[in-house]
């Protein structure tokens, strides 16, 4: 079943003036529940545009979405969609407000309407699953904490919630490589464990190709390619977004153009060095 | 006439710290960068780099030691102004530095200080919008653009002073794959066409591949400075820097038998070997 149907979204930003600019152009796909989708696409190609419409945070100039089979547009059911999708946004760690990180997690808890025991369980549920130690946080400010941990405080808060939906754009922009993995590995896991589906924005792809079960390209608005990761690798047309792809799929693409038989489907820098062997070895 | 050129020598930076303990950001560094070099500066977090790059137009002073700029020490006051025309700094994050509402008029906000006469501030920005890829946006406003093209909103502004040295901290951690691709491309663009010396720090090793050469910096001391190719093939001594994917791929081929040159960092570099490979085996 799908979770989420997107039927020819299109949304522009200052419409009717001279600086009116397109973000989704007739946007098609699905996604179904339980799969960890990844979105990617260069800056400005419409990715974070697209997940504002999953909560009913923006609306499509024309076109539906309907999450969990109905539409976005219906005004009554706008006020219920924030507890069905969790939406953590670019540089979350940007909108902490509260003086502990207790009273952070607790925010969207209260507003949900949980007595204070359920609240208090699922706030060190959620700090543990972020791997922070509830003890420890609880009565400290998340304004003393390094940039890494107020990011899994953000998460955590969304986390809490326990939506069935979760959407994250870009979670690991601006972390080292230790903090984005450390995310990463949290989202798979929750994921797993409590079966919700996974909508999840990267500016780096190579994080998704181990990642996602399916991939979207947005490309200047438009889907580019929608399928699993490996087919979308394997596909004849990337060249024109083929920026995106890390070097070592980018080498196997310009080869293919080169003329060699050789199939692009690879997702690890190991498959690509295999599947080279295998050509020069006369394979191809 | 004095050296043309970067040099550090002996260079020592001290930050005060907490109880007098005074926190050292740079030891002991000596360094020289020729003009027309294109740079990387990698280490760490904490290893010194944005320091470095502070002390390279003044906004730094050294503790001990002597940053020379074309022969002007930077600790001279009266040269001051003249230095930070001579090398122009872009940050991570370009929002930090772009002050007007429209990009021609951000372009031209440099030029527009040394009283130039209009045209040559035409000029400049016309070179700038051309040299960055930016003449559509000319009339934006800068929030508008993207990360990408903010960040070469700043670059042109900087290139507006026409500087001799371009020295760029972090400009691509804010940007996206494809952006931080494009971004490296134009840099090395000013290098080989305006003859612009590029320092450029960055995490990412695959922006520094193309680099001549890259300068290690380990708890502020200075750690290795050779060829892309050889750090990267030493990897496992110098901790935290993941070599770029293409140094791996290279690694697996040979180890499959396969003859490759070691010196491969890019991935020009390696399709052309590879073709050439695959005709002397068929």
């Amino acid at each position: 079943m799908s979770i989420i149907e997107i039927c020819d979204l299109t949304y522009s930003y200052n419409p009717h003036t001279s600086f009116e600019k397109k973000a989704l152009d007739n946007i098609s796909f699905t996604i179904e529940k339980g799969e960890f989708l990844g979105i990617v696409g260069t800056n400005g190609s419409g990715k974070s545009t697209l997940i504002q419409h999953f909560n009913g945070l923006l609306w499509p100039e024309s076109g539906n979405i309907f999450v969990l089979g109905r539409n976005t547009r219906d005004k009554n059911y706008r006020d219920q969609l924030w507890k069905k999708v969790g939406l953590v946004f670019q540089f979350p760690e940007q909108q902490l407000f509260e003086a502990t990180v207790f009273d952070e997690l607790a925010y969207g808890l209260r507003n949900m309407g949980l007595n204070k025991q359920e609240i208090d369980t699922r706030v060190n549920e959620a700090l543990e699953n972020v791997g922070l130690d509830p003890e420890q946080l609880r009565t400290s400010s998340p304004f003393c904490l390094s940039g890494g941990m107020m990011r899994r405080v953000a998460v955590a808060s969304i986390l809490a919630m326990k939506q069935e939906i979760l959407v994250l754009d870009e979670p690991t922009a601006g972390l080292d490589p230790e903090g984005s993995a450390h995310i990463l590995q949290t989202i798979k896991k929750y994921q797993q464990e409590n079966k919700v589906t996974v909508v999840l924005v990267s500016h780096c792809i190579n994080e998704l190709i181990l990642l996602a079960d399916r991939l979207v390209v947005l490309d200047n608005g438009k889907v580019g390619a929608w399928g699993s990761t490996r087919d979308v690798l394997a596909q004849d047309d990337l060249q024109h977004y083929d920026r995106l792809f890390p070097d070592y799929i980018r080498i196997l693409f310009d080869l293919k153009k080169h003329g060699w038989k050789i199939n692009t489907g690879m997702l690890t820098v190991e498959e690509a060095a295999n599947e080279l062997g295998r050509v020069l070895k006369g394979g191809g | 006439m004095s050296f043309k050129g970067i040099q550090l020598l002996d260079v020592t930076k001290e930050y005060p710290g907490n109880q007098d303990i005074k926190t050292c950001a740079l030891k002991k560094v000596n360094l020289t960068i020729k003009p027309g070099e294109f740079v990387g500066i990698v280490g760490k977090n904490a290893s010194g780099k944005t320091t470095l790059a502070r002390l390279l137009n003044g906004l730094l002073l050294p503790s001990q030691g002597r940053v020379m700029i074309n022969g002007m020490d930077t600790r001279d006051r009266r040269m001051r102004m003249e230095i930070r025309r001579r090398v122009a700094m872009v940050f991570q994050n370009p929002e930090n530095q772009i002050v007007s509402p429209v990009v021609e008029e951000e372009i031209a906000f440099g030029p527009e200080n040394l009283n130039l006469p209009h045209h040559e501030i035409s000029r400049r920005v016309e070179e700038g919008l051309k040299l960055m890829g930016l003449r559509e946006f000319r009339h934006y406003a800068p929030h508008l653009l993207s990360g990408g093209q903010k960040q070469r909103v700043a670059i042109a502004s900087a290139l507006a002073m026409q500087p001799d040295y371009l020295v760029l901290d972090e400009p691509t951690s804010m940007l996206d794959q494809s952006c931080r691709r494009e971004l490296i491309e134009h840099l090395h663009i000013l290098n080989k066409q305006q003859g612009i010396t590029i320092v450029l720090i960055s995490h990412c090793m695959e922006d520094l591949a193309g680099a001549d050469r890259l300068v290690v910096l380990q708890q502020g001391s200075l750690f290795a400075d050779a060829p892309p190719w050889e750090i990267f093939r030493q990897d496992d001594k110098i901790v935290g820097l993941k070599p770029p994917d293409i140094v791996r791929m290279v690694e697996l081929l040979q180890k499959m038998g396969f003859n490759l040159d070691n010196k491969i960092t890019t991935r020009a570099e390696m399709v052309d070997q590879l073709c050439r490979l695959s005709k002397s085996v068929i």
